[in-house]
């Protein structure tokens, strides 16, 4: 009849559902499974320097564009001085201050990286840089070489290439050798690679970085050397010549300038480190939601307390324990006392685990039931006698974690959490279907009720169900979608097959078990 | 299994899912469940349409009233208990002889009159109304049961239930009570369902559960082929409560009483599916008759009429020109 309605509804429930869930994995990087572990690395700069008798200025260059990595959290370390950063032509700079220091000092610079494949390097394209300014020799020198290196190549990463296999060359090449003395160092070749690009009209520069692995002790930081070809950065290793950026290179500053500069001290000695770390991906996630300023971590769960997360972590799972009631109802046709009531059994379950949890339910409601076929005789009106029931069974439940605690029983203490006022009712309804249709049917029905709660709570337990409903709460429209859609299931119910078995062709004669 | 599933969906078996999503929800109007969840407004309106139904003693609506009752059944020695919002029988008394202020249940039970102010008081309360909402007691004329079911049931007051789809009696059953159901005619507790050919009112085998049986298991008489007697007045009830309630898919209850004839006991908006365990087939195939060819508008005479064409035992399956139900009728 409207059922193309429901079909479209549920549809769009779906898509809803699974576009944001989409979103959350692969923009926010949110983890699919529970416990899952973002490897993060710490880095460290300490800067140690003997201060002069006047004031002291320490400026460190600290990561700001890094292709590849994000920051999570930085901090600064220092004693007494006083911090600024701000953002400088070669990246972004941290400035310590002192009017008047004694004694070495050391300072720290500490940040959380962490791999996000998402960043690139996304400056804009540079101006054409000037032309370097050389005594004639050298111009010459260069113009030769320049000229030289251009017939040898096609385009400017070639250009790069070839440039830096003349520069390693060094003494063998007789332009190089105007530029590089004996005994040049891979940073001084690098240098001189992004003046003569420049003398190319290439925009080059040098990108000093880290390379990411767990090693004990201080690292040394390495130089890459960084080209535009006009619509890219390109990243070449001055030593090896190879080309891209290595998957664990960390760029930490770029220019020709040091990591760290003192006014007014001794030349500093700075030494860099990397520990590799695992951290919760969750907390990355949010991290990263924040960085990109998207709000959905504003108006996520994340955002509660955590007592309060505690509680919707529980709340949440409901609907998945009303999904199995659902389907063991509809589809399978168990039947229960009261629509929900096993969801609040299989809530209880989660402290008592599954075992006690049916063996206290069993023991509480059989007890229960025998005391209200007593309170039978006794004529009480309605509401007094579901109040006496209540009594004896929260009674019962004391009686039981004492009885159990003196026995050493753990599981005995966590009855307190189940829903007494939901047994009490239970045990009424119970006891008026056992007088009115037959104990069979009452026991029929109370297993029942038993069987279900008992499978809720093995779906409700399902960690990685936990999980992603509680760090995708949209996938509760699929529950919605599931249940609209099953609300129009009028097919037969499994049990139904047995029911009517009789009304089969053959079905007059008892077949076997099987259905 | 799926070879079951395709053979009840063959047969035309009505199931739980599709009774609720399919004919409840299409024919049944929530807002007009009132007037048959109250026994109290169906026995008016019965009576507004000149319906017959057990005559009504009294009503106990609160606490104090229980107190009158022995005032309202003075004349009466034998009456009937019921709870308005009773569902599936639940909490019905009848009392079939008293001495002083004891009273005698059909069953055959001694209750003092203690035990049947509690029980009174409990049903107000809502004990047996579902969830448990405020109830009030009617006190009715109990049903004395025609002659012709004595041999086939055990104590109790059999009864006889009429499907009625849009003014079509669709199929039918009587409910015998035995030594098992405790004198009650409810197929849960293990009284007899027997089916009833629409088109001549004859009995058929019944079933205990999903039992076959052939022979009242306490009377040990032939349950088939017994001529339920004025049984076109009860198509014409059962008919007729269409109009009454409005409802489309109802269950009609009468009791056949041996002076008054067929009475009206209560109707349901929401009728099990046992009946067709009764009748030893499936409902489906009935009710997709009645919306291929049935004409909804006619009066309940020409319903009847084809009711009893169509619907004579054993109707064919729903695609297959119905040869069996044009022979003489």
């Amino acid at each position: 009849m409207n059922n193309r309605h429901i079909y479209v509804l549920s549809a769009v429930l779906t898509l809803l559902g699974l576009g944001l869930f989409a979103y959350k994995v692969h923009v926010l990087g949110f983890p699919l499974r529970p416990q899952e572990q973002t490897q993060i690395w710490n880095i460290e700069a300490a800067v140690r320097f003997e201060p002069g008798p006047a004031a002291v200025k320490a400026t460190l260059r600290v990561p700001s564009l890094t292709p590849g990595f994000a920051l999570l959290d930085e901090n600064f370390v220092s004693r007494g001085f006083g911090l600024a950063t701000r953002n400088a032509p070669a990246g972004r700079e941290a400035q310590w201050t002192l009017r008047q220091a004694s004694g070495p000092q050391t300072l720290y610079y500490r940040a959380l990286v962490y791999r996000d494949p998402t960043r690139i390097a996304e400056d804009t394209t540079p101006p054409f840089p000037a032309q370097p300014e050389l005594d004639e020799p050298s111009r010459i020198a260069m113009e030769g070489l320049i000229a030289e290196v251009r017939r040898q190549s096609a385009d400017v990463a070639s250009f790069t290439t070839e440039l830096l296999r003349h520069l390693n060359l060094a003494q063998n090449d007789p332009y190089v050798s105007v530029f590089l003395k004996r005994g040049s160092t891979v940073s001084d070749r690098a240098h001189l690679a992004t003046v003569l690009l420049a003398g190319a009209q290439i925009p080059a520069r040098i990108a000093h970085g880290i390379m990411l692995r767990s090693q004990p002790g201080p690292v040394e930081a390495e130089q890459l050397l960084e080209v535009h070809d006009g619509v890219q950065w390109l990243y070449f290793n001055p030593r090896t010549l190879e080309q891209g950026l290595p998957h664990d290179f960390f760029i930490w500053w770029r220019g020709d300038e040091r990591i760290a500069d003192v006014e007014g001290g001794s030349a500093p000695d700075v030494t860099l480190a990397v520990q590799q770390n695992l951290l919760d991906s969750m907390l990355v996630a949010e991290r990263r939601a924040e960085k990109i300023g998207s709000h959905s971590m504003d108006f996520s769960l994340f955002s509660l307390p955590i007592a309060t997360q505690a509680v919707y972590s529980v709340l949440l799972m409901i609907p998945i324990g009303a999904l199995v009631i659902l389907f063991l109802r509809n589809f399978v046709g168990v039947r229960t006392f009261g629509t929900f009531m096993p969801v609040l059994v299989a809530l209880a379950f989660r402290e008592t685990l599954l075992v006690w949890g049916i063996v206290l339910f069993v023991v509480i409601v059989s007890l229960g039931l025998t005391i209200r076929f007593y309170l039978e005789k006794l004529r009480l009106l309605l509401v007094p006698r579901l109040t006496v029931v209540l009594t004896i069974v929260v009674m019962l439940m004391a009686g039981i974690s004492v009885l159990s605690h003196k026995l050493g029983i753990q599981p005995g203490l966590s009855i307190a959490l189940f829903p007494m006022v939901i047994i009490s009712m239970t045990i009424e309804r119970m006891s008026i279907v056992w007088e009115e249709r037959g104990a069979s049917e009452a026991i029929q029905d109370g297993a029942g009720s038993l069987v279900v709660a008992a499978a809720a709570y093995v779906v409700m337990g399902i960690a990685a169900v936990a999980h992603l409903i509680f760090v995708f709460p949209e996938l509760l429209l699929l529950v919605i979608a599931a249940a609209l859609l099953a609300g129009r299931y009028t097919g037969y119910r499994l049990l139904e097959l047995r029911r009517f078995k009789a009304l089969r062709p053959s079905g007059n004669t008892p077949s076997g078990s099987t259905t | 299994m799926f070879g079951s599933y395709a053979a009840l969906a063959r047969e035309g078996v009505l199931g739980l899912n599709k009774r609720n999503g399919d004919y409840i929800s299409r024919f049944n109007p929530r807002r007009l469940y009132p007037l048959v969840d109250d026994k109290l407004k169906t026995k008016r309106l019965a009576l507004e349409a000149g319906i017959a139904v057990p005559q009504l003693y009294g009503v106990i609506e609160t606490q104090h009233d229980i107190r009158t009752l022995p005032d309202i059944v003075r004349s009466h020695n034998e009456f009937a208990l019921k709870p308005a919002h009773g569902s599936a029988g639940d909490g019905i008394v009848v009392i079939a002889g008293r001495s002083g202020n004891r009273y005698r249940t059909i069953g055959g039970d001694i209750l003092d009159e203690d035990f049947l102010s509690h029980h009174l008081s409990n049903a107000i309360n809502g004990q047996f109304s579902l969830g448990g909402v405020q109830d009030v007691v009617i006190v009715e004329y109990m049903v004395r049961f025609s002659q012709l079911f004595e041999r086939i049931s055990y104590q109790g007051v059999p009864d006889i239930r009429v499907i009625v789809f849009r003014g079509v009696p669709v199929m039918a059953m009587v409910r015998l009570p035995t030594r098992g159901s405790r004198g009650k005619a409810n197929l849960h507790q293990g009284a007899v369902g027997a089916g009833v050919d629409i088109a001549t009112g004859m009995t058929l085998d019944g079933v205990i559960s999903t039992e076959v049986v052939t022979h009242h298991p306490d009377t040990t008489h032939a349950i088939a082929g017994l001529r339920v007697p004025d049984w076109d007045t009860i198509l014409s009830i059962a008919a007729r409560c269409y109009e009454l309630t409005g409802l489309g898919y109802i269950g009609v209850d009468l009791a056949l009483d041996r002076d008054l004839g067929p009475l009206v006991l209560e109707m349901n908006a929401r009728p099990g599916l046992a009946i067709q365990i009764a009748n030893r087939q499936g409902l489906l195939r009935r009710l997709k008759i009645c919306e291929e060819r049935a004409d909804f508008g006619a009066s309940a005479e020409q319903r009847i009429e084809f009711a009893k064409q169509e619907f004579r035992h054993p109707v064919g399956p729903v695609y297959m020109p119905a040869e069996v139900t044009t022979e003489s009728g």
